[in-house]
């Protein structure tokens, strides 16, 4: 029999018994909307996860530390590595390297110091952090009040608001235009004739002006700075940062004011030859790339670390998430492929003299399955679509649902539900599939049908 | 009347020394029990006999709706004891057309699509059937009642389209199962009288399971009578 025939005979049958077959349909569509509902509720939250972590500007970022640092963290690590005098330091030069790699769009330190602020005659401590222009595509400066800053040397400032509020807490958005003095101790070198200078191992006379291999002093400095901006947390989620930043300049006016870190402090310890880095923080392309970034500079034999690290684990736990979701969204679908073989097999009893004609006639027991078959899938395609739309009408209102409730609670909504189209092809052909499966035993028992059996009793 | 065979050589159906039996718990029912006979290309035969003779059966195995325990069922020189159930199912399709007592249409479907149902099977093209259909059906005389359903249709009626399905994949034989078994008589004269005057003008071998002899003596050319699944006698109408 041919295809369009076969669909003919079977819509014209599934008409036959419009309310058992509808209602089959419906149950069908129930269990593809639940599965649907529940894996798209699964990729939603995951969605919602990158969206976070990229917009947190951390997924294209590998942040750079010397072996000679922070050793004791990983054991493993630090048994295969050379011993930490040996080790390379992060220094210019190493910025520099790093800087020409491939797929690396800029290399900025990591600052963050102390500093107080003073304003309407009070004096407030915050840590001053540095931010590369760049930062301004992080989620932190999505609510932006007031501006970013106009360039990367300006002597501009951008606030969190919590510190702003305690500079002004009646009303600290009218902060932004006005003047600030930020306090700071700058790193100065000590003047060439200090008494009492011993040699160090590797250390070079030559020195640099930011330091050398013996000290350094911190003198203290004032800078004014015109707030340009504030922002209700901090940019890439502090991850940056040991203590929160409160105070945000631009990296190159940290840089240009020379501030004393706490990483100097090591750094004159070990007898540096120049000013040497605590962590650099490598932005790379596209988050495709941060792996081969990563390996290149481990080959430079530097500490690096990224959140790929931290999202394999995440991808893991939304995988069985996934499969949780699937599962439980499965069920219903496997109640309604009962249904389905529930009704064919009434269809089979109630059309056993339909079958008996049709084989004396001519049909073949292939014709018959197939039939069968058709009226299994076409039941199965038809709730597939139906549940999709019911599922896609659930996402809304889970996405509604939400959102309200977010808002209620001035938070910003979030779509957590999401129906990619790999979904609906996936569900429609999962729909059909099942119901196949679920036909074959009716088909089989209809096709197996003695037609002369059929015949003779009705 | 004379007891007389076939041409043996020129059958369209040649039954030779078949059985069936079937298993009734410990005993064996012997529904067909060694029949041998021969018909024709475009004869006209009636098997008759008393119910349990075994006229539906041997009906049923030249139809190929069942096989023989034993012996052999040619159809135009075919076995279709040998056949495998999808070779059968095509012999039913394009070889031989039957019509059933209880007239078994398709309730839901038009007397049209009735008729183009076997048609369907064989994959006929949707044009040639609807016309092959229109065509049957005028001959059996219900040209203007082609989109009724078969509940608006008398029982002559509905036997008349019966007869236009069987017909439509145009087969060599056509099987008859007491046609005339739910019509009253007048009307079962009619239906014969279109079975022969089909039978005669296309040449189709014809076999009419019935058992009222009266009426088959009036249009069949040959009588096979049956008796506990022997073949008992056969007559020619002279």
């Amino acid at each position: 029999m041919k295809g369009y025939d076969l669909l003919d005979l079977a819509v014209r049958n599934l008409r036959q018994s419009k309310l058992r077959n509808g209602l089959t349909t419906i149950g069908i569509s129930v269990g593809v909307a639940s599965l649907v509902a529940m894996l798209s509720l699964g990729v939603g939250l995951q969605q919602m996860a990158t969206r976070r972590l990229s917009g947190s500007g951390l997924f294209d970022t590998v942040f750079v530390t010397s072996r000679q640092d922070f050793r004791g963290f990983d054991r493993e690590d630090d048994a295969k590595t050379p011993h930490p005098e040996q080790a390379p330091v992060l220094d210019e030069a190493a910025r520099n390297r790093i800087t020409h790699l491939p797929n690396v769009i800029e290399v900025e330190p990591e600052i963050r110091v102390m500093g107080e602020v003073m304003a309407n005659g009070e004096t407030h401590f915050g840590f001053v952090t540095g931010l590369p222009m760049s930062a301004h595509e992080n989620e932190a400066f999505d609510n932006l009040k007031g501006k970013f800053f106009s360039s990367d040397n300006a002597d501009e400032a951008i606030l969190l608001m919590d510190f702003a509020k305690e500079l002004d807490p009646k009303n600290p958005t009218s902060l932004i235009g006005k003047e600030i003095t930020l306090r700071y101790g700058e790193r100065q070198a000590l003047p060439p004739d200090t008494a009492d200078r011993p040699q160090v191992a590797g250390g070079s006379d030559s020195g640099a002006s930011n330091g050398d291999d013996y000290g350094f002093s911190v003198v203290r400095k004032q800078q004014p700075l015109r707030v340009v901006g504030l922002i209700d947390q901090e940019p890439y989620g502090g991850m940056r940062t040991v203590s929160r930043g409160r105070i945000f300049l631009p990296v190159r006016t940290t840089e240009r004011l020379n501030m004393a870190q706490f990483t100097d402090m090591r750094s004159s310890l070990r007898g540096a030859s120049s000013k040497t880095y605590m962590t650099l923080t490598v932005r790379v392309k596209d988050p495709a790339k941060v792996q081969a970034v990563q390996d290149a500079v481990n080959a430079m034999n530097f500490r690096t670390f990224s959140v790929l690290d931290a999202t394999k684990s995440l991808r893991r736990f939304f995988t069985v998430l996934d499969l949780f979701l699937g599962i439980f969204g499965s069920l219903a679908l496997a109640v309604a492929t009962l249904a389905i073989v529930n009704t064919l097999v009434m269809a089979v009893l109630e059309r056993r003299r339909e079958i008996g004609v049709m084989k004396a006639i001519g049909a073949s027991d292939q014709d018959v399955k197939k039939l069968f078959f058709t009226e299994a899938g076409a039941m199965g395609f038809l709730g597939g679509i139906l549940g999709i739309l019911l599922g896609l009408a659930i996402g809304k209102a889970i996405n509604f649902g939400t959102a309200f409730y977010l808002t209620k609670r001035q938070l910003p909504p979030e779509a957590v539900w999401s129906m990619p189209p790999w979904l609906v092809g996936s569900a429609l052909i999962f729909s059909v599939v099942v119901s196949l499966v679920a036909g074959l035993y009716p088909a089989g028992r209809a096709a197996r049908l003695d037609p002369v059996q059929t015949l003779k009793y009705e | 009347m004379v007891a007389t065979s076939g041409s043996q050589n020129l059958s369209a159906v040649r039954v030779d020394n078949v059985t069936r039996h079937y298993p009734m718990g410990e005993s064996i029912i012997r529904a067909v029990d060694g029949v041998s006979l021969c018909i024709a290309p475009g004869e006209f035969v009636a098997l008759l006999g008393q119910s349990g003779s075994g006229k539906s059966t041997l009906l049923n195995l030249i139809a190929g709706l069942d096989r023989p325990t034993s012996g052999s069922v040619l159809v135009h020189g075919r076995d279709l004891a040998r056949m495998s159930s999808e070779e059968l199912a095509g012999y039913r399709r394009n070889d031989v057309g039957m019509v059933f007592q209880a007239f078994h249409l398709i309730s839901s479907m038009t007397i049209t699509e009735n008729v183009e149902l076997p048609m369907r099977f064989a994959e006929v093209e949707r044009a040639e059937r609807a016309q092959r259909s229109r065509e049957s059906l005028e001959r059996v005389g219900l040209g203007k009642r082609l989109d009724h359903r078969p509940s608006q249709l008398s029982g002559g009626e509905q036997q008349r389209v019966s007869l236009a399905r069987a017909l439509a994949n145009r087969p060599r034989l056509l099987l008859a199962d007491e046609p005339t078994g739910n019509l009253d008589s007048r009307t079962g004269e009619d239906i014969l009288n279109l079975i022969r005057d089909i039978s005669l003008s296309v040449g189709v071998a014809a076999v009419i399971k019935t058992h009222e002899r009266a009426l088959a003596e009036r249009f069949a050319q040959r009588f096979i009578f049956l008796a506990d699944g022997k073949l008992a006698n056969e007559e020619v109408r002279a």
